[in-house]
């Protein structure tokens, strides 16, 4: 799983408040939460972003509220990876369960600013700028969040189990 | 071997593990699990594994509380789906608009219970905890994957032992302890850990008190936060009628992460923000800022004995002009007991607005919801930027009586100068 496309960066502690303003969560229609993705942080993001862009981020990202909204909303948006020094727990288990590769990487956001175009490649856990010039490291994805991703997501996964008639998930 | 913690006792009791540990992934079945307005979304997610029931409903609640009654036509909409939901799903238990805020109505109707494992659609499930029940905050979807098969997939934290030993001074209450440690171990500081609360102040802490605690730790990334069943807690469930609970506690030789001792007759009144939790500091470090509304309510800090401190601080005193003073009692009980008090006339006297039970304005959602420029003191739990409204506003947290104080001011005030022991 790779693809070319340019790092969106933000710093630490960016709480799911930012990724989605509260005012909007009454609405639960994916394309309106785009819409407003990542407002309370850079309200030029929804407009510019690109599909397949990667968002970049310092520590704890997706922290506070346990809102799926966060998810959803950057995932319309277009947004294919999250790459965080580390991960609030909610959210980091919502991304993987909604199918948006959340991804440890311990110097991503020192190593790429606002606009690089990068190459992801997370299964051999390199991120590297289109020119080559920089790189920085990814953690691997965790074995259980790894198989819900590659399944698309924990109701595909659950619904796979239900198959095989698995005990528990 | 160590002994185990209380985290790594109820895991193992749910996961049908004879011994599971720290960092041990185990596929745990809850006893109890709720959802808010946020159940249209775990139902949406459910409806796609095309099962009528879920697996157990009786272990279900859903609560309509964050934007209640509804703000506009469209969560009226979303409010009149979920209890078309849980009459079709046959949800075990439901509370409507008006009866109070999820995470104070699992303590309150003893709906959760020592030893428990609470799993919750929101952040802050942490304040079951408050009972000894282990509780943690979950995503909308992986509900929907609880709803199916009962179980979910978790990671057996590590355990923060907190001690929080002696008296704190008059003026100074449980959330100002919990704002100090918040301040102490940061926004990310309890990440993926349980924080276990220990020590003699415990003696002193009610269990509105503990709530407040195990509620403001998930401001530090805490998976949960809990205070093992004491005394207190068993007179909490004595006359309730329900036996069906047994004590958990950590064992003495437990083995944890970190440990933290803090003397809490050094805590003063507390002033966090804006923006960001760590920026905490004693009440005079904030002295001066005009505030143009003050809000006491929420899951943090919306009980009787919140609403009690801020009338006595309230008492025979106004509001300043200019601001204005918004309360909303956690739940219809605390209401209810508050206006048997006295307590409501009190605060309407003195010129506050009463709100209905629920979540209130701390989401931003309705209620007082804050302009650009504006300033706001809250009893609630989180300052981030643009939480209860514009996000060129500016919101400072406190406890209850440093939100009375300052309403009464017109600015941050310290609630020492007002409440003293000389009765």
């Amino acid at each position: 799983l790779t693809s070319e496309v340019r790092v969106w960066r933000f710093g630490d502690d960016v709480n799911t408040d930012l990724i989605i303003p509260g005012i909007y969560l009454d609405n639960y229609d994916p394309i309106n939460l785009a819409s407003h993705a990542m407002e309370g942080a850079n309200k030029e993001f929804a407009r510019n972003v690109r599909q397949g862009d990667v968002v970049v981020a310092g520590r704890n990202f997706g922290c506070g509220s346990s809102r799926e909204q966060a998810v959803i909303a950057l995932k319309h948006a277009g947004v294919s990876f999250v790459i965080a020094k580390s991960f609030s727990r909610i959210f980091y288990r919502n991304a993987i369960n909604l199918g948006l590769p959340a991804v440890v990487s311990p110097d991503a956001s020192e190593v790429f600013s606002d606009g690089t175009a990068v190459t992801v490649d997370i299964w051999s856990l390199v991120m590297t700028s289109k020119d080559g010039s920089k790189a920085a490291k990814l953690l691997p994805i965790p074995d259980r969040a790894r198989e819900i991703l590659e399944s698309g997501g924990l109701i595909s996964y659950i619904k796979k189990q239900l198959r095989e008639g698995q005990p528990s998930r | 071997v160590s002994g185990r913690t209380l985290a790594e006792k109820v895991l193992s009791r749910c996961s049908g593990e004879a011994d599971a540990r720290a960092g041990d992934i185990v596929e745990a079945a809850p006893d109890l699990v709720f959802s808010h307005e946020n159940t249209y979304l775990v139902n949406k997610s459910f409806s796609e594994l095309r099962m009528a029931r879920p697996w157990d409903p009786s272990k279900i609640v859903v609560f309509l509380d964050h934007r209640s009654p509804a703000n506009n036509a469209q969560t009226a909409l979303v409010h009149a789906r979920i209890r078309q939901i849980v009459k079709d799903r046959g949800i075990g238990s439901f509370f409507d608009v008006g009866e109070g805020i999820c995470h104070q109505l699992l303590v309150e109707k003893r709906i959760a219970r020592p030893g428990q494992l609470v799993l919750g659609a929101d952040s802050h499930t942490t304040t079951a905890g408050a009972i000894g029940a282990f509780a943690a905050g979950i995503g909308a979807t992986e509900m929907a994957g609880i709803w199916a098969t009962g179980s979910i997939w978790l990671k057996v934290p590590e355990t923060i032992l907190v001690s929080l030993d002696g008296h704190l001074d008059c003026g100074c209450f449980s959330k100002d302890i919990a704002l100090h440690l918040a301040k102490t171990l940061g926004a990310s500081g309890a990440d993926y850990k349980c924080i276990e609360f220990t020590g003699s102040h415990l003696f002193d802490t009610s269990i509105a008190g503990r709530m407040v605690l195990c509620n403001m730790a998930a401001e530090a990334g805490a998976k949960a936060a809990v205070v093992p069943a004491d005394s207190t807690i068993g007179v909490w469930y004595s006359g309730c009628g329900t036996k069906d609970w047994s004590p958990v506690r950590s064992d003495p030789d437990a083995s944890y992460c970190s440990k933290m001792t803090l003397d809490v007759c050094k805590v003063p009144p507390m002033v966090s923000g804006p923006d960001r939790i760590e920026r905490s500091d004693s009440v005079e470090k904030f002295a001066d800022i005009a505030v143009d509304q003050a809000f006491i309510g929420t899951c943090t800090n919306g009980r009787l004995e919140d609403l009690v401190a801020a009338s006595w601080v309230l008492k025979d005193k106004k509001v300043a002009s200019g601001c204005r003073l918004i309360v909303a009692p956690a739940s219809r009980s605390v209401l209810e007991d508050a206006i048997g008090m006295g307590v409501i006339q009190t605060i309407i006297k003195a010129g506050g607005t009463i709100i209905p039970p629920g979540c209130g304005p701390c989401l931003g959602a309705h209620e007082g919801v804050l302009a650009p420029g504006e300033v706001c003191i809250s009893s609630s739990n989180r300052n981030f930027k643009g939480r209860m409204g514009s996000d060129e506003a500016a919101i400072y947290l406190a406890s209850p009586a440093t939100v009375a104080a300052s309403a009464a001011a017109g600015r941050i005030a310290d609630p020492r100068e007002v409440l003293t022991f000389d009765l």
